[in-house]
């Protein structure tokens, strides 16, 4: 599903290498995690696979269903399947989350050569996806994420992944800012959406999550590299021991 | 002192001009904005005011350019009551709304004895102290028609100027409110390749008076319009434009607060590209107690626009608690496009709270992406994110049912480009 080889990024405007040789394969229906200290360039991964300006690819591919993702424009890899839930999802005031989802929603249906939801359907899909992310009527009206809770926004952007049906999915700390609660719904969101045909890169720095939402594969990512890979028991090792003896390993 | 330029220039654009024939009343009215135009001139150049704005196709002796367009009725869904102004050639339906009395200057220019002789003229002579306002004494002087609107009561339906292109039109409506009386009016269309419009409303005790007006989307136009309004105790006023392309667009709003607790709003939101240049001139003048005013401007340039704001807060020796507010703000789509703001504050009285700001600033990359990552297009994304810079001002449109009617149109437009 998710292909990436030998990916090297820098920052455009400085000289400043963040990514140094990820390789990572997430085949089709598997979730895979990736753990690690912060700074080590775990959202940078997220925002180069989702196309956001700023980085350069210097070396390596990136690939979504044997499509070059790196070419592609952002919201050309969303319609192609790719979806984001950002670590610090964005305020929008002035547009409302009902309008923007809808927006969003047909925009890449339309670029997938499908029909339009018609208002009535649409409203329908949304009303019955938020209201298991117990996100009211209310959080539906208001500008894009502004006045929301940290809770809040997390579960906005799962709603937002529920309604777009993406092949692959990435989670950038979403769990960070949550309580218990709150992470019982969003991990049950994401379980809601685990199939056959889709694939997850969970980034997170907590076992936390992961006891909800169980990982076939656990990296671990430190300066820019994926250091180690294993099962849900590195995430355990991580949980009681910390990064030191996994990067001292290695290094 | 005029000089001989200016002075040559005035006298070129009125021997373009006939002064219309009507009653004494109205002749001297005339006669007197005549006087106070050629004492000062028309403006140039270089004149305060006049420095961001070259004035010269609104001075000149004809249009400089043809190809005014109609443009759909906006607000034909709201079901209001519709008065036509094609060019200067006013029709007026029958069945005004109850509360209302509609007349217009030609018919009332035929009368000895009319209401409109004691406002036409004087809050626009009041107003052009201290910053002279020489277009609107031109148009004072040669305005062919205009619409009088006697409101005695609280009415209903919204009233609606509708204007098609003719010639040059000079207008001069004049709205009268007489006290607790209400009116919604909405203006919309292009009447002219140029045009210069005056509007007076004179708000007496307890009046409200919520002025909705779009101009464009059309392209080519050249407009200079003033909003004189004169405010009594508790009156409100609430008056937004929505301003869409056009060549040269020149905005006046010039406030007097006179009677105590009054709020007036004037607000404007608007959006242009390539040779476009909006100037919004406002001037707000506390003179009473415990009144409060706001001034709300945005504007989306692109490609090269310009933007104007000039707004100032008076605040009178005595005015005390008076609640002042001003903000201007420019969205900048790329970097050939300018926003100038002029923005004052002059205070007499030492218990008010008034601030001011103005701001210009491009695009959030950051939430562009946020859009786009989404599978918004990069166009679609932009016009959002243009909607959403631009909701603060349409939020002074207190009405929600005109509010949603206004942005929906305005999305309507964004999404032609
Ligand atoms: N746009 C940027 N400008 C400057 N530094 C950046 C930028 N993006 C990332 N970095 C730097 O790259 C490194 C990795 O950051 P990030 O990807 O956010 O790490 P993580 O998500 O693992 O905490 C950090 O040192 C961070 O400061
Ligand atoms: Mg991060």
């Amino acid at each position: 599903m998710l292909k990436i080889e030998n990916l090297h990024v820098k920052l455009e405007e400085e000289d400043k290498q963040i990514l140094k040789g990820i390789d990572l394969h997430v085949p089709y229906g598997e979730v895979h995690a990736i753990m690690g200290p912060n700074g080590s360039g775990k959202s940078t991964l997220s925002y180069v696979l989702s196309g956001r300006d700023g980085y350069e690819v210097t070396e390596g591919s990136a690939q979504l269903e044997g499509e070059d993702l790196l070419d592609l424009e952002p919201e050309e890899r969303a319609a192609a399947g790719l979806f984001l839930a950002f670590q610090y999802p964005v305020e929008i005031p002035g547009v409302g989350n009902m309008t923007f989802l809808r927006t969003a929603v047909n925009a890449q249906r339309k670029a997938r050569g499908e029909e339009e939801l018609s208002a009535g359907d649409f409203l329908k899909a949304v009303r019955a996806k938020a209201k298991t992310l117990k996100i009211d009527s209310e959080m539906l009206k208001r500008p894009v994420n502004v006045g929301f809770s940290g809770g809040e926004k997390k579960r906005n952007e799962i709603l937002q992944m529920a309604m777009l049906e993406p092949k692959m999915c990435i989670l950038d700390e979403t769990d960070s800012g949550l309580d218990v609660d709150a992470m019982k719904l969003v991990s049950e969101g994401v379980n809601a959406l685990r199939g056959p045909d889709r694939g997850f890169l969970v980034i997170t720095h907590y076992q936390r999550l992961l006891d909800h939402i169980k990982p076939d594969v656990v990296h671990i990512m430190a300066n820019g590299r994926i250091v180690k890979s294993g099962g849900p028991e590195l995430a355990l090792e991580v949980e009681t021991n910390g990064y030191g003896d996994i990067i001292g390993e290695v290094a | 002192m005029v000089s001989e330029a200016k002075k040559k220039a005035t006298e070129d654009r009125l021997s373009a001009l006939t002064l219309p024939q009507g009653n004494g009343w109205l002749d001297a009215a005339r006669k007197d904005a005549l006087g106070r135009l050629r004492a000062v001139g028309l403006p140039a150049k270089r004149d305060e005011y006049w420095r961001f704005t070259d004035p010269s196709a609104l001075v000149a002796t004809a249009p400089a350019v043809e190809g005014a367009q109609a443009a759909a009725d906006p607000f034909a869904e709201l079901d209001p009551f519709v008065i036509t102004v094609d060019g200067d050639a006013i029709t007026v339906p029958d069945g005004a709304p109850e509360g209302l009395e509609i007349d217009t200057l030609r018919a009332a220019s035929a009368v000895d004895i009319h209401w409109v002789r004691d406002v036409y003229g004087t809050h626009e002579a009041a107003g052009s102290r201290p910053v002279l306002r020489p277009l609107a004494m031109l148009n004072t002087a040669y305005a062919t028609d205009g619409l009088l609107l006697r409101v005695k009561g609280a009415v209903a339906r919204p009233v609606a100027i509708r204007y098609t292109p003719g010639t040059d039109p000079i207008l001069h409506h004049v709205v009268k409110l007489e006290p607790g009386a209400s009116l919604v009016l909405l203006e919309s269309g292009t009447s002219g390749d140029r045009s210069n419009h005056v509007l007076e409303a004179d708000l007496a005790d307890d009046a409200s008076f919520h002025h909705l007006r779009i101009q464009g989307p059309d392209d080519l136009r050249h407009v200079n319009t003033h909003v004189f309004a004169g405010l009594s105790a508790r009156s409100v006023l609430k008056s937004f434009t929505l301003s869409a392309n056009g060549a040269l667009t020149r905005n006046e709003a010039v406030i007097e607060m006179t009677g105590d607790d009054g709020s007036a709003t004037v607000a404007g939101a608007a959006f242009g590209r390539g040779a476009f240049h909006h100037d919004d001139t406002v001037f707000v003048t506390h003179d009473a107690l415990n009144c409060e005013s706001r001034q709300v401007f945005k504007k989306v340039l692109r490609d090269g626009a310009t933007g104007v704001f000039q707004g100032k807060i008076l605040v009178k020796e005595g005015a005390q608690k008076t609640d002042g507010y001003q903000i201007s703000q420019s969205l900048l789509l790329d970097d050939d496009s300018v926003f100038l703001a002029k923005p004052e504050l002059e205070i007499y009285a030492d218990d008010v709270a008034c601030s001011h700001g103005s701001t210009t600033g491009a695009i959030d990359e950051t939430a562009l992406f946020y859009l786009r990552s989404r599978g918004v297009s990069k166009r679609d994304a932009t016009d959002m994110l243009v909607l959403s810079f631009l909701a603060e001002a349409l939020d002074e449109i207190e009405d929600e049912a005109l509010r949603e009617h206004v942005t929906a149109r305005l999305a309507g437009w964004l999404a032609e480009h």
